[in-house]
């Protein structure tokens, strides 16, 4: 399912009279479960190339196909169908909803899916567990630490075992302990469910994780490369 | 896909109270635009009520049977046989709740002092006490004893009129069948304070059997007057008496024989809708302003929804829900707030101070509201239907957001 492909991306913005390429003929194919980072500084179109790998946004010309899925015919309703059933998205902040509960936020791409409520509720339970967050179901984003909302986001990403994670700096707001333990997360998740990552940052600790890096700057591909992933140092 | 009311509904009700104040705010303006829509319409049903039922005491009855001729020409000529066999049998029976045979012909009435044209009504006390047409306040002298009184009873406006008093005698003359004129002395024995000044001046009373004999028609009488205790039903039982009656008599119902007083209902009732609606149009600027505002606080909020695969109509329902658990608590509010305040004033408005102006439409000096479980129906379809259609437009405007515009919002 989480094949990918791009081929001839493009995509630009108007801002202030200027118009802005944040995604230049960009293609690319990443395989099932491959642990990749997209790399480059800020405006190269590291976010711009994830949101329209999620359907989120819709790029000017050029085409993706996901699991063997073209996106660029695809409705609003059916890309939100295809985000809720096969991606998982982990954002840099304002990643919870803030009225519910970190296992209420878990839970409710379950509840939208149609899940069972008893079998959404041990599922959400233990995904919260495996992230390290036993004990705090109850509280709300507003109780916890940026690191744990982080958790609660990756908790909501995995329990209904995407086969893609997009995560967008996801360590951006993190201080070093909490950014490696979520990355260690990843990086289990990667390898012990297959699930692919794909994760913009500009972070280098980040990068070491990843076994392929692809390097953008202003809308183009600059560099791709196989590297032999490693921890960052705490 | 199934819907998922549970979750939408979770983050509705929560949504809703993410603002205390500003959601509080908003119930109260629900609740205050409920409770005037419910009583504004109890006043104006009270009103309509007591015109209606002064209207009624007066013609008098929901129903009368006539001489076919008679409403052309309401005089002794177009008189007829009193009730007898099946008409009378149904007449006695349920839901018939009164009747009354009456004489009623044009007459003028002279004092020393001057004469007034009048109507005289033959009646019969103790079969029109049931439908409530004596008058009430007879504040000097007695009321008639039996339908062979001779005496008249005559309102206190007529009596300044004709400058008599209590025990005086006058005269009272109309025609008898063959066009002679018929008249009598008789004596004031009674002195009534009407509803209405009006039938002060135009009502005279004296019994049946009296007025029969001063006419010479034996026991001919010019209407027969009906109740059934409830005007708005007088269509159900009509149709009993109508065949009853043949086709010899003519029976109409109130809103036939006052076509003015039968359009007051539905006039009311349209008029009604029409200040809910007011009332609302007037709420659903603060409606759409909260809702605008509760989405503008937390477009991120739905873009993050929309990026975690919420449809955009799932997204238009969590709003819609938002907004109708906004308005069902107004509306719960309101009504009881409506119970509340109505129910102490069940014994009555005293309206003296403007009942002059008050009675040239038909009214008297104490209003009763009456709540009605329709108006307090129309009033929750009123704010259910048209607040959902005012929360429609910012719903919908939420659920087109463009998920990267609203996740990207500073």
């Amino acid at each position: 399912m989480s094949d990918i492909a791009c081929r001839e991306l493009c995509k630009t913005f108007h801002q202030g009279g200027e118009t802005i390429t944040a995604l230049d003929h960009v293609s690319l194919d990443i395989e099932e479960g491959s642990f990749v980072c997209l790399f480059g500084p800020s405006g190269s179109g590291k976010t711009t190339l994830l949101n329209a790998l999620g359907g989120l946004d819709t790029p000017d010309s050029g085409a993706i196909t996901v699991g063997g899925q073209r996106l660029d015919g695809l409705s609003r309703g059916e890309l939100a169908d295809l985000r809720l059933h096969n991606i998982g998205f982990v954002f840099q902040a304002y990643n919870l909803i803030t009225v519910l509960t970190a296992r209420e936020n878990v839970e409710f791409i379950m509840q939208v899916q149609g899940v069972p409520a008893g079998e959404r509720r041990a599922l959400a339970t233990r995904v919260l567990e495996e992230v390290g967050l036993a004990g705090l179901e109850g509280r709300r984003p507003g109780e916890l630490s940026g690191g744990q909302q982080q958790r609660v986001a990756v908790a909501r990403a995995i329990a209904t075992s995407p086969a893609l994670v997009l995560a967008d700096e996801p360590t951006a707001n993190l201080d070093s302990r909490s950014a490696a333990q979520l990355m260690d997360l990843f990086v289990t998740l990667n390898k012990e469910r297959g699930v692919t990552f794909v994760i913009s940052t500009h972070d280098a600790r980040v990068m070491g994780y990843a076994r392929r890096l692809i390097g953008m700057r202003d809308g183009l591909i600059v560099s791709d490369e196989q590297q032999q992933p490693h921890a960052m140092d705490v | 896909m199934s819907l998922p009311l549970a979750a939408l509904g979770t983050l509705a009700w929560r949504n809703l109270w993410r603002n205390h104040r500003r959601t509080l705010i908003m119930l109260a303006a629900i609740a205050i635009g409920v409770w005037a829509m419910i009583f504004m319409a109890a006043l104006m049903r009270g009103m309509t009520d007591q015109m209606v039922r002064n209207g009624l005491q007066t013609l008098p009855g929901e129903l009368q049977l006539h001489q076919r001729d008679y409403r052309r020409d309401p005089s002794v000529v177009n008189s007829m046989e009193p009730p007898a066999g099946e008409l009378l049998q149904v007449l006695q029976s349920a839901p018939v709740a009164g009747w009354a045979g009456r004489v009623r012909v044009p007459a003028v009435i002279s004092s020393e002092r001057g004469s007034r044209s009048v109507t005289l009504l033959g009646i019969d006390p103790e079969a029109e006490q049931a439908l409530g047409s004596l008058p009430e306040d007879l504040f000097e002298g007695r009321g008639l004893e039996g339908k062979g009184d001779r005496g008249l009873v005559i309102g206190a406006s007529l009596a300044r009129r004709l400058e008599t008093a209590l025990g005086k005698r006058v005269v009272i003359m109309s025609q008898d069948p063959d066009n002679n004129v018929a008249e009598r002395g008789a004596r004031v024995v009674g002195i009534y304070r009407g509803r209405l000044q009006g039938d002060e001046d135009r009502f005279v009373y004296a019994g049946r059997a009296a007025v029969q004999e001063l006419l010479g028609i034996g026991q001919q009488i010019s209407e027969i007057a009906v109740s059934g205790n409830d005007y708005r039903r007088v269509d159900e039982w009509y149709p009993r008496i109508a065949a009853a009656a043949g086709s010899g008599l003519e029976t109409l119902t109130w809103t036939e024989l006052d076509p003015f007083l039968g359009s007051m209902l539905a006039v009311q009732d349209g008029f009604t809708l029409v200040f809910m609606v007011v009332v609302f149009l007037a709420l659903s600027f603060g409606l759409v302003n909260t809702l605008v505002m509760a989405i503008f606080e937390r477009v991120r909020e739905i873009g993050l929804m929309q990026a975690l695969g919420m449809r955009p109509g799932l997204i238009l329902g969590q709003i819609m829900l938002e907004s109708l658990f906004l308005l069902c608590l107004g509306l719960v509010a309101g009504n009881l707030l409506a119970v509340l305040t109505i129910a102490p004033l069940a014994s009555g408005i005293d309206i003296s101070s403007v009942a002059q102006g008050m009675e040239m439409m038909g009214m008297s000096a104490t209003l009763y509201p009456a709540l009605h479980v329709q108006d307090m129906l129309m009033s929750t379809a009123v704010v259910i239907i048209l607040g959902l259609l005012a929360s429609l437009a910012p719903a919908w405007r939420a659920s087109r957001l463009d998920p990267v515009a609203a996740l990207t919002r500073d």
